[in-house]
């Protein structure tokens, strides 16, 4: 059985997950679950979700050797090139598995919430593909710093709805997102966009995202003549590409690393604590008042992490570490300018690691996985601005 | 169930609900303004019990009345501590429940915070985040100190789950009036009374129904089938505008009126 299998029927991985959500929430919960579990194993469903990941997502995503940046690390990486998905980013294999959910529901509607803007995008795609209705929540904030998604989402025919409230970021569109869903669960589908939530949440989410590892196993084992990678690394602030990418590689020997924000380190830095429906790794106060995230990537400004990261944290089968802002941005210069891909600030993380970690905690010579979770062009312009340069 | 078994919180509600009054329960949010004050005001204009909230940064059971109210508590540098010691320098007529967030009571510890509770002589509690799957670990420690645990039940809940949760609940049954969170509605919600109607198959413990209940006449209209209500945003709403404990006082009476008149 593998370590990343089933949660437990209360929809625990070890001591973490759950269902904290209002008593009105919980029909919809179970309802999900059962929809879930019951697509995932009709071959029509599965069939219908590869085939739209295929001919509309671009998948299979290729795995690309970095020649030049490995020889000046004395190391051997490989990307995973989710940023060549369709959207630009990873967040395209959940939001095809919940839209297709939704339609077999019987429900018409979805809501999401977005930090970045990157599942906001996603979700409203899926939306406008399957016919869907489509309202994104996105903090006040986020909102001013990602214009450019806003109109993107707006163009794919998804209503935007500004959060004025609380910190007015990702958590505060993931508070307002679910008390929207509370008044509308007879019609709406919430598609929550990383390895967080109530149970089913987390689990369905992986499993949506595990598309990304177990390509990645069959294509390293391709180059490697059989073998696996020494390292899979990928950033985490929800934990979904980090998530699907272990979910391929658990079970072998490779060392699995997850990258978190200095400003976002749940894992790293947080206690268990409960917020937006589960038991996990979270930043709060000495009473328990849950923290701001703070993070250059908008993507990972978010003080809680999916429970199972959590659990694979405290068995000890994944390890996670932190990257601060200064390291991620030489990384996505780094990049760059050795092998012409633009990271997305989130999985520069995971770069900006593996190149402060080459020939100290990653010994010279391994090989390593990084999963790139999205493109740069997002944050294109806030890096120009940081660098001093004019767009 | 025996009497002796009954917590505080419970036996006054039922004490009032079986001498045929409607039972009246207002909500505020502590750490706001001179919210002890109109804690005193609203148990003077005839409150059975009060639901003291404990502000919490994420409570994504309330609308944006309750919302602005816990932020500006927070930002005022309320804390659980500081709140309950503000309760045990004070006595009150009635039973205090106090309504916060899971992640408060876990962060303290189930027994440590159920002692304070207690302590501090809060009878009752409610957690909107904590449904009944996932609160034994709390409703045990909660019992063993004397606090009543309210269960909330949901206009979507299975009539399997109503059984569980009537069965389950301490204090009262809260019914869940609409699909919805906290907030002020124009009209009340053909589910309201259909809630209370639904949980009274189950249970003979007082079935009191809020969110959604704002004004006098949705108060007397659920109640005509509930055996009282909860009226959170209406009050802390005035609280907000600057009534202060008078106007507190002025519309939990006319709630109570109300009530009473039927």
């Amino acid at each position: 059985m593998s370590i990343m299998g089933m949660p437990s029927a209360s929809g625990r991985f070890g001591e973490f997950g759950g269902r904290f959500v209002p008593e009105s929430l919980i029909p919809a919960c179970f309802k999900l679950e059962e929809a879930f579990g019951e697509a995932w194993a009709d071959r029509e469903f599965t069939d219908e979700y590869r085939r739209i990941l295929s001919e509309y997502g671009g998948r299979p995503t290729p795995v690309t050797e970095l020649r030049r940046f490995s020889e000046q690390f004395g190391i051997r990486v490989f990307l995973k090139r989710e940023d060549l998905a369709h959207t630009g980013s990873h967040k395209i294999n959940n939001v095809i598995g919940q839209a297709l959910l939704t339609k077999r529901m019987g429900k018409t509607r979805m809501i999401a919430e977005t930090g970045a803007g990157q599942h906001g995008v996603a979700t409203a795609t899926a939306a406008a593909l399957l016919g869907l209705d489509c309202v994104i929540y996105m903090g006040e904030v986020d909102v001013a710093r990602q214009a450019l998604n806003v109109f993107r989402m707006k163009l794919l025919g998804a209503s935007v709805v500004t959060v004025t409230s609380g910190s007015r970021t990702l958590k505060d569109a993931i508070n307002e997102a679910m008390r929207e869903w509370v008044a509308s669960v007879e019609t709406t589908h919430y598609c929550i966009g990383s390895v967080m939530g109530p149970h089913p949440y987390p689990f369905m989410v992986r499993e949506f995202q595990r598309i990304i590892g177990d390509e990645a196993v069959v294509q390293t084992r391709g180059i490697l003549n059989g073998g696996v990678p020494d390292y899979v690394v990928a950033c985490v602030g929800g934990g979904s590409n980090a998530a699907g990418t272990f979910a391929g590689f658990v079970d072998t020997s490779a060392k699995l690393v997850g990258v978190e924000p200095e400003g976002g380190a749940a894992i790293t830095r947080g206690i268990p604590g409960i917020v937006h429906g589960m038991r996990s790794n979270l930043l709060q106060d000495d009473v328990g008042q849950v923290l701001e995230a703070y993070s250059i990537s908008a993507g990972l400004d978010y003080p809680g992490v999916g429970p199972e990261h959590s659990y694979l944290s405290s068995i000890g089968r994944a390890s996670y570490v932190t990257a601060g802002d200064d390291e991620v941005l030489n990384a996505l210069q780094v990049l760059s300018r050795l092998e012409g891909v633009i990271p997305a600030l989130e999985p520069a993380h995971a770069v900006a690691y593996v190149i402060r970690e080459a020939g100290k905690a990653i010994p010279l010579g391994s090989s390593v996985l990084i999963t790139m979770s999205g493109r740069g062009d997002k944050d294109a312009e806030s890096v120009a601005r940081i660098l001093g340069e004019t767009s | 169930m025996a009497a002796e078994s009954l917590g505080d919180l419970e036996r006054a509600l039922r004490d009032k609900k079986n001498s045929g009054n409607k039972l009246l329960v207002p909500y505020l949010t502590a750490g706001l303004g001179n919210w002890v004050e109109a804690l005193h005001a609203v148990i003077d204009a005839g409150a059975d019990a009060v639901e003291v909230g404990i502000p919490f940064s994420d409570p994504i059971m309330d609308g944006p009345i309750i919302q602005e109210a816990s932020q500006k508590a927070l930002e005022a540098g309320a804390t659980p501590a500081g709140i309950l010691s503000e309760l045990r320098r004070s006595s009150f007529a009635v039973p205090i429940a106090i309504m916060t967030y899971y992640n408060i009571v876990h962060h303290a510890g189930h027994d440590r915070f159920a002692k304070e509770l207690a302590d501090c002589g809060v009878s009752g509690s409610i957690i909107p985040d904590l449904q009944l799957d996932e609160a034994g670990e709390w409703m045990v420690s909660a019992r063993e100190n004397g606090v009543d645990n309210v269960m909330m039940a949901a206009p979507s809940s299975s009539p399997e789950r109503l059984r569980r949760l009537a069965d389950n609940s301490r204090g009262f049954v809260y019914g869940i009036g609409l699909m919805g969170v906290t907030g002020v509605r124009n009209s009340l919600a053909d589910s309201a009374s259909e809630i209370a109607r639904r949980l009274k198959e189950y249970t003979d413990k007082p079935v009191l129904v809020g969110v959604g209940v704002s004004t006098t006449e949705q108060a007397v209209q659920v109640s005509r089938i509930a055996d009282g209500v909860i009226v959170g945003s209406a009050l802390v709403q005035r609280l907000l505008a600057g009534g202060g404990p008078q106007g507190a006082f002025d519309l939990m009476r006319q709630f109570r009126n109300a009530l009473d008149a039927g």
